[in-house]
């Protein structure tokens, strides 16, 4: 099906959905490990808009932004596995991609928020929000061994960093978020999905993400420092 | 599929609400159109979308459908005829990857940042923008459409730029697409707005421009 390659950082967990749609439709690939701090030629020639990762390579041609991969996985190695990521019906497709979207637009935004915001007032209307925002995956995942069902789906692999990536910001900003008594439907998710092969094959060491986000913490926080 | 089947839940100016509107009428689906006042929002809107509370949300049978780029696909796998998507997986991502990008880039960040900030932000803002629209002006070369000799999926996704872009101008006195130096995405601009699923369903100009006006002023620092 032609060669595969895929630009990324292990820390990063959209990189990690992209190994994680992958290693589901048992497609080989080759990982290019990105520095950040000193984007590849192959990265910005890659992703000129957004020069981020991930970036699918297959066939020399590039696909950026880590949702749009994903379904560009799902249609091209359709029968892979027998494991469709997204489902069949247009109408839980519709769901599956609105909940996705609600993933990267609201809840990574409001939880990094509830992460950097300093104590106090701020902090505590952060949090308030990020909750609100996890209230709604609660609801969803009611009932369901995964978001996809039976298996893991397209919604699970796009949450999927709440499974793992999620507590070391809430360790980082001293908060707490998920937990078996606030979601017990969305934690009890959590420890399935990152016990599942192959999702636990991709998970990057611990202090690797603390070092990657505390990165980011600190340089919000001195911005804001900065500004008041 | 009758008109009692399918509605809209729009607000009259949405460019979001608008991709939907042109994206039913390619493929010929009869629907009722419900206004929605957005500065005092309906309960049947707050009951479809609960989670956003904003329009479009396109109502099927019982399924409510929210956010537009959704609806758009939802439309184009629900009623198969005049297809909207490319066939070609690596066309289909390019596509989802310029709508979703060129809204953010050139719409979010760049032009409406540009219209409602000043000095080096709105400097930024522009800038940010002429650069999406350079990569646009290489995309659309040597087609009449982004979807090839006929709309497709991005060029409802675009669409925006060709009658939202030309009132942001005006109302911020700014240029963001320049003409000249954009031949081919003017060219798209024209042809775009000259479809006759485009033609006759924009909202009115003024109406649109003291719309915009009113909308910058509640956004613009003091």
């Amino acid at each position: 099906m032609g060669e595969v390659k895929l630009i990324g950082t292990h820390q990063s967990f959209p990189c990690a959905r992209i190994e994680w749609g992958l290693k589901i439709k048992g497609v080989e690939y080759e990982y290019l490990k990105e520095d950040l701090s000193n984007k590849s030629d192959l990265l910005i020639q890659s992703n000129p808009v957004h020069k981020k990762v991930p970036v699918l390579i297959h066939r020399g041609k590039p696909i950026a932004e880590s949702l749009v991969i994903l379904e560009y996985i799902d249609e091209t190695w359709k029968d892979n596995n027998g494991h469709c990521l997204l489902p069949q019906d247009p109408y839980e497709r519709a769901l599956a991609r609105f909940w996705a979207r609600f993933i990267d637009e609201k809840c990574v935004i409001s939880v990094w928020g509830a992460c950097v915001a300093q104590e106090g007032e701020e902090k505590e209307k952060a949090v308030e929000g990020a909750i609100e925002t996890l209230s709604h995956l609660e609801k969803q995942i009611k009932g369901k061994k995964f978001f996809g069902g039976e298996k893991i789906g397209y919604l699970d692999i796009v949450a999927g960093w709440l499974s793992y990536w999620l507590s070391v910001l809430e360790e980082l900003g001293e908060i707490e978020l998920v937990n078996a008594e606030r979601f017990p439907c969305l934690h009890e998710w959590g420890k399935n999905f990152i016990n599942t092969s192959p999702i636990k094959d991709c998970i990057p060491p611990r202090e690797d993400v603390i070092a990657y986000f505390s990165f980011g913490i600190n340089y919000v926080r001195s911005m804001a420092a900065n500004k008041a | 599929m009758g008109s009692k089947d399918v509605k809209l839940l729009n607000f009259w100016v949405s460019p979001f609400g608008k991709r939907v509107e042109w994206a039913l009428k390619l493929k010929g689906v009869e629907y009722e159109y419900i206004e929605e006042d957005i500065c005092n929002k309906s309960n049947l809107l707050l009951e479809l979308n609960p989670v956003h509370k904003k329009v479009p949300v396109l109502v099927h049978g019982n399924k409510a459908i929210a956010e537009s780029f959704v609806i758009l696909e939802y439309i184009d796998e629900t009623w198969k005829q005049y297809p909207l998507m490319p066939h070609d997986p690596y066309e289909r991502a390019h596509a989802r990857f310029w709508a979703t990008s060129a809204q953010q880039k050139l719409g979010k960040e760049g032009s409406w940042t540009a219209l409602v900030k000043s000095g080096e932000e709105k400097e930024k803002a522009l800038n940010t923008a002429s650069e999406v629209l350079d990569k646009l002006e290489e995309e659309i070369k040597g087609k009449k459409f982004f979807g090839g000799d006929n709309i497709g999926y991005l060029d409802i996704a675009l669409g925006w730029i060709s009658y939202i872009i030309p009132i942001w101008e005006e109302v911020g006195s700014i240029q963001i697409i320049d003409r000249l130096k954009l031949p081919a995405i003017n060219e798209w601009m024209t042809n775009f707005l000259n479809h006759p699923v485009v033609k006759d369903s924009l909202p009115p100009r003024d109406k649109a421009l003291d719309y915009y006006h009113l909308s910058v002023k509640k956004h613009t620092p003091n």
